[in-house]
């Protein structure tokens, strides 16, 4: 059973440090909100590995961080339709989705400023 | 653990307003704000009921959600900290309700408009999160109150729909998300590590362990990111400045105190036992290099709004001093005199700032544009707007008898008593800092036009009268806190020594202004000092130069993200190596 924790754990690390990854380094906002959803799932997925090894408590399968991480998952999809309608909102008054704005803009300015 | 008497009306702090939003979505139209104005009173009640059951009962009130206790139920719960903050939002929330109404009435010819309905609700929307984070007892329950917060405050940013708001909407949203995103992840191991969730059970089981420190670096990262401070503030300026007034008031003055609080309530009440002194004295120095940045950046600004944003950039700053300075002689965090001061420090700032962007934005109103430069002649159109700018920019300063004055008191003796001499330089220096572009507004507005103005629209007398007020309650704050933390800095707040001090404050604030402004006031100085001053004068600007490209290198994105993981790590190092 622990080892079956510490694999999802093992697993949520992974996600979160991917997601942190793409989070930082893509310039597009939509892979910024994608990246959001993986480091989100991630936590989600320690949460899950937290309850199944049963954490402080030593139950198997502890229910309230199950309940907790439900209301994890609507928030996280509320934050996503938020931003994803400022995006949408943003294409229809620009025609593009790049948040470099108030960086000077640089005639060689490519990838990398978001 | 029990509900106490009066417990409900922690629950009514949060549902008035929520029961305010939903029925103004639901009614529409002008209905919005009719609904608004009765929640604002309704929740102004609540606010004063609780402070009236917390002095009869002398004690924390404690409300159990369906009777069930933690660990196994939730709690809320309201102490001191959290009664001060509910009555300063309740304050500030009513200032800003009643200039609001000018700038957010619906038009006579439509039936419903979008960017009054949106904020009327946003508005109560944004207070119910607020009392939520105040009054919750458990972090999960915080977390929740955190993501409403910022889900009510980023759609305020772009109320205009331009699409430069748009951006810095989506620039904090997303930078927002990443912080709380760390802030569950410490949340998460919390729970695997002590099986509960709850600030008081935690309190007690806490040690000093490996999840426990993972856990306080990754949230309190989270936390500063929400709260943009320094080197976390990318979505800052340009969210706050891009804001309507009204708006940018609630943004600057409330919004972030949200998440500040939340760094204090896990500080000092969840993990005292855990943080040191060496990673407070880090949270103060972040605090202080955004006191230096914020305010040199904001003397450079040509736009006023921008100014006012920076300003608040540098002000989070102050919140931060607190923390080492509440290290007494016993090791460990505890409730000081340097705790009240923060507390003082924050409402202050929270009154002062709303008035300064109200007073901002009504100046941009009658004007048409906020360029620096071009305010000439605008004391004698709105001289009411003028005076609240003056008097807001008096209390930033911290000039007596404002709240910020006696919290630099506060500040000043706790600083003397444990011997970190290097926090008084800091509040000296920001002091005078905040003074200089106070000083350089003023200057410029006070300056007579070649022709009188003539305002382009009407400016609403309720909407001046408002922001008035509440940059008088910052100035006067004061005396509500000698009454009530019966210290006696004020005693001798007008001595002479203290006058001398205020008038070298405003002096040495003309004269940074003089030497680091972008543009001279024209009345300032004579031909001879410009002169003399002349290659100081050039120095200075390169410096300020250099604070202007490390603030403009910071906001980049990368940058920042980068920033965020540093900081997460360098609080983990501090509280590993201090123990």
């Amino acid at each position: 059973m622990t080892d079956a924790a510490t694999l999802f754990g093992l697993c949520a690390a992974g996600l979160v440090g991917l997601g942190v990854y793409a989070l930082i380094v893509n310039p597009q906002p939509l892979r910024k909100i994608l990246a959001f959803n993986v480091v989100g799932n991630g936590v989600f997925v320690l949460f899950g590995a937290v309850a199944y090894g049963g954490g402080a408590l030593g139950w198997g399968g502890d229910p309230v961080p199950q309940a907790l991480l439900i209301t994890g998952i609507v928030v996280a999809f509320s934050a996503t339709a938020l931003a994803v309608a400022l995006l949408l909102r943003l294409f229809d008054e620009t025609g593009s989705a790049t948040l470099a704005s108030d960086a000077p803009a640089k005639p060689d300015a490519d990838a990398g400023e978001a | 653990m029990t509900t106490t008497p009066g417990g409900l009306l922690l629950v009514l702090a949060v549902l008035v307003p929520f029961v305010g939003v939903l029925a103004g979505f639901a009614l529409g139209g002008r209905n919005a704000q009719r609904v608004a104005t009765l929640t604002i009173l309704a929740g102004a009640g609540v606010a004063i009921a609780i402070a009236a059951a917390m002095a009869r009962s002398g004690d924390a009130l404690v409300y159990l959600l369906g009777g069930w206790a933690p660990p196994l139920g939730i709690a809320l719960r309201a102490d001191g900290l959290a009664l001060v903050m509910m009555l300063a939002v309740a304050v500030v929330i009513l200032g800003i309700g009643v200039y609001a109404r000018a700038d957010f009435g619906t038009p006579a010819a439509v039936r419903e408009a979008r960017a009054p309905l949106v904020f009327w609700t946003l508005l109560l929307a944004i207070w119910g999160s607020l009392n939520l984070v105040f009054v919750s007892g458990d972090l999960f329950t915080l977390y929740v109150a955190l993501e409403l917060l910022t889900f009510a405050a980023v759609p305020l940013v772009s109320l205009d729909g331009k699409a430069d708001t748009l951006r810095a909407a989506l620039r904090y949203l997303l930078y927002a998300l990443l912080g709380s995103v760390f802030y569950l992840l410490g949340a998460v191991l919390l729970y695997g590590a002590y099986g509960t969730l709850d600030i008081q059970l935690l309190s007690q089981r806490i040690v000093p362990e490996p999840a426990t420190l993972a856990a306080a670096a990754l949230m309190t990262a989270g936390l500063l990111a929400k709260t943009a401070l320094f080197p976390l503030h990318l979505w800052l300026p340009p969210a706050h400045a891009g804001a309507p007034a009204a708006a940018s008031a609630v943004l600057s003055g409330l919004v972030i105190k949200g998440s500040w609080f939340l760094v204090v309530r896990l500080w000092f009440n969840v993990f005292p036992g855990v943080v040191n002194l060496q990673s407070a004295q880090l949270l103060a120095a972040l605090g202080a290099g955004a006191i230096l940045v914020g305010n040199v950046v904001a003397l450079r600004q040509e736009r006023l709004k921008l100014l006012v944003a920076y300003s608040t950039v540098a002000q989070i700053g102050y919140l931060f001093l607190m923390f080492p300075l509440a290290f007494g002689a016993a090791a460990g965090l505890d409730a000081s005199d340097a705790l009240t001061g923060g507390m003082l420090q924050a409402i202050s700032h929270a009154t002062a700032k709303a008035a300064m962007f109200m007073a901002a934005g009504l100046i941009y109103l009658a004007l048409g544009h906020d360029r620096i430069a071009g305010l000439a002649g605008v004391a004698r159109a709105l001289p009411v707007s003028v005076l609240t700018f003056a008097l807001a920019g008096a209390a930033l300063m911290g000039l007596p008898p404002s709240g910020a004055y006696v919290a630099k008191k506060l500040f000043f003796d706790a600083a003397a008593g444990s011997g970190q001499w290097w926090w008084e330089l800091v509040l000296d220096v920001g002091g005078l800092l905040t003074a200089s572009y106070v000083v350089l507004v003023l200057a410029h507005a006070l300056c007579p036009a070649a022709d009188p103005i003539e305002p382009r629209k009407p400016v609403s007398r309720m909407a001046e009268g408002a922001a008035l007020a509440l940059a008088l309650c910052s100035l006067l704050l004061g005396f509500v806190a000698d009454g009530a933390i019966s210290l006696d800095a004020l005693s001798s707040a007008l001595t002479l020594s203290d006058l001398w001090s205020a008038i070298l404050l405003v002096v040495g604030g003309g004269a940074l202004a003089a030497a680091l402004g972008h543009r001279l006031p024209p009345l300032a100085v004579g031909d001879a000092v410009v002169a003399l001053g002349r290659p100081l004068r050039r120095a200075m600007l390169a410096a300020g130069g250099m604070l202007a490209w490390t603030d403009g290198m910071l906001r980049q994105w990368p940058v920042a993200g980068l920033a965020l993981i540093a900081v997460a790590i360098a609080f983990g190092a501090a509280i590993l190596t201090g123990r």
